[in-house]
Parts: C-alpha cells; structure tokens; sequence
C-alpha cells in the first residue's frame, strides 16, 4: 500500500531556491562592509530569516505539508520570539 | 471449499514518522534557540568585545562553508526527488555528494580550529583565562555553538550514511522512502542553524 503523502518538488526549483540562497549569503557579506551601525544586526538577521523560510518552506517541503504541521512549526518559532522578548524586558528593567 | 485470504500488511504510518522527526526537530531547535538568546544577551552587553572577537574569525572560511552546506542541503533534498522519481543511481550520487560536502565543511572547522589552538585559544587554556570578560563570552560562544553544530553534521552525516546503504539495499525505494525524508530533514535542520550561525559569529559589526 503506498502511503507517502510527500509532495515531489522538481529539481529546478531546488536549484532556484539554492541560486536564492547562494545570493542572499553574498547580499549579508556585502552589508556587513558597509557601515550600517545598529542596523546591520537587524538586516542580518532579517536576511537569515528569508533564508530560514526557504529552507524550511522547499527543501523541508513544508509549503506542502498539511497545516497542523504548519501551525507547529510556526508556533515554535513564535514560542522562541516570545522568550527571547521576556528575556530581554526582565533584562532591560532590573 | 472456501478459499483462504492470507493477508499480510506490514504496518506504517510515514505520517506519523515524519511528525515525529518534526517534534525532534522542534527540541533541537529550542536548544540552539537557548544558546542564540545567552548569545544575544551577551552580545547587548559586550557589543565591542563581540566585534573585535569576530575579527579573529576568516570571513572566507565562513562563507565557503555557508555554501558548502546550502549546496549539500540541495543535493538531498534533490537525493529525495530522485527516489521518489525511482532513480535510484542518481540518488546515491546525490548522497553522495551531500556527504562530500559534509567532509569539506568538518575539513574547514578543523583548519580554522586548529589556526586558534596554535594561537593558544581554546576553552581552558592559560590565554583564554586572561581575556575580558566580552572576549571570554564571545570565545566560549564561539567554541560551544560551532562545535554543537560540527557535532550535528557528524550525527547528520552518520545518518546519511545509514540512507545511503538503505537505498543500495533497496530498502528505501520510490514506494517507501520515509527513512531518507527524515534523514534529510535533519540536514536541512544542520542547515538552517548554520545560516544564523554564520552572521552572529563572523560578521559582527
């Protein structure tokens, strides 16, 4: 009995998503050199964050797996947000 | 006379299997999270130390790995395509290639490791005692993420290695290839903890 329930994503599309990548990591090592002060930490780590989603959504297929699966993992994320905002308000104001 | 049914079917939930690779998945990310959020305390603390740390760290390395790993998390989920599409040779080159590039990535740590030992700096050395505070934090960050993370791309590759013999067998074919799927999903894990990685430790500004 088959029971895969897995979405086959077609190799150029995974190439697509590497050439992303591949320019999205030359796109942080560039602003870094430039000065951009308090933003830069911003700026990479938003960068990070398309990257993270791209990986999640096509290499791990996610963009095709069912929503509670999808929900899960979202809420990881949200959960880890709302300790690292928690850990920063009790460190701002003690 | 009645004919007799035997039937036979062995039971598996790939469902099940993957959801629960995904619940591992989410452990592992909580604990790379902890030490991104005591990385990031510190860094708000010391921003200078963390700046003048990330000096000592070869960009060039960094970013060779970066690719090195965003490549090999192509290739096995290409690996996986190509099981489900049962081509099953161009597969096991694919694994191949993933765990080729898993060793030019080990290779890499190990020079840039070995670059600061040489120097004196490893956790508990004479030197590292004598550092600032920020230096120490940013040092001790450095060696325990990066080598939790080394420490993943062996168990990554380990595992990979286990797929690759299970697609030689047979065992993991285009009608059943769970193994892989989940095998892959923690490469990709490697993956994605290394693209956040590599900003906060190398390119500090």
């Amino acid at each position: 009995m088959a029971n895969n329930t897995t979405h086959t994503t077609e190799y150029k599309v995974l190439v697509r998503i590497l050439l992303v990548l591949m320019f999205l990591t030359f796109v942080t090592i560039s602003v870094t050199s430039l000065n951009l002060g308090a933003f830069s930490v911003t700026v990479a780590l938003l960068i990070a964050g398309v990257k993270g989603f791209f990986v999640l959504s096509y290499f791990m297929h996610l963009k095709y797996e069912n929503l509670l699966l999808r929900i899960l993992v979202a809420l990881v994320f949200v959960l880890f947000a709302v300790i690292v905002l928690i850990t920063f308000i009790d460190y701002a104001y003690r | 006379m009645s004919e007799k049914t035997v039937h036979v079917e062995v039971h598996r939930d790939d469902e099940a299997s993957k959801l629960g690779m995904w619940l591992f998945i989410f452990t592992e990310l909580l604990l790379f999270g902890g030490l991104f959020l005591v990385y990031s305390v510190f860094r708000a603390e010391y921003p200078s130390n963390f700046h003048e740390g990330s000096l000592e760290l070869s960009v060039t390395i960094g970013a060779i790995n970066t690719i090195a790993l965003l490549i090999s998390s192509m290739t096995v989920a290409m690996a996986l395509t190509a099981i489900q599409k049962d081509n099953k040779k161009l597969a096991l080159a694919l694994i191949s290639i993933t765990l080729i590039l898993a060793t030019v990535f080990l290779i890499n740590k190990y020079v840039e490791w070995g670059a600061k030992f040489e120097h004196g700096l490893y956790p508990g050395s004479p030197l590292m005692k004598y550092l600032d505070r920020g230096h120490l934090l940013y040092f001790s960050l450095y060696f325990f993420m990066t080598g939790l993370h080394a420490l993943h791309i062996i168990v990554g590759m380990v595992l990979l290695t286990i797929c690759l013999f299970k697609v030689r067998s047979g065992n993991v074919n285009s009608k059943s290839y769970i193994h892989l799927e989940n095998g892959a999903l923690y490469w990709h894990l490697v993956d994605l903890i290394w693209i956040f990685l590599f900003p906060l430790m190398y390119l500090i500004n």
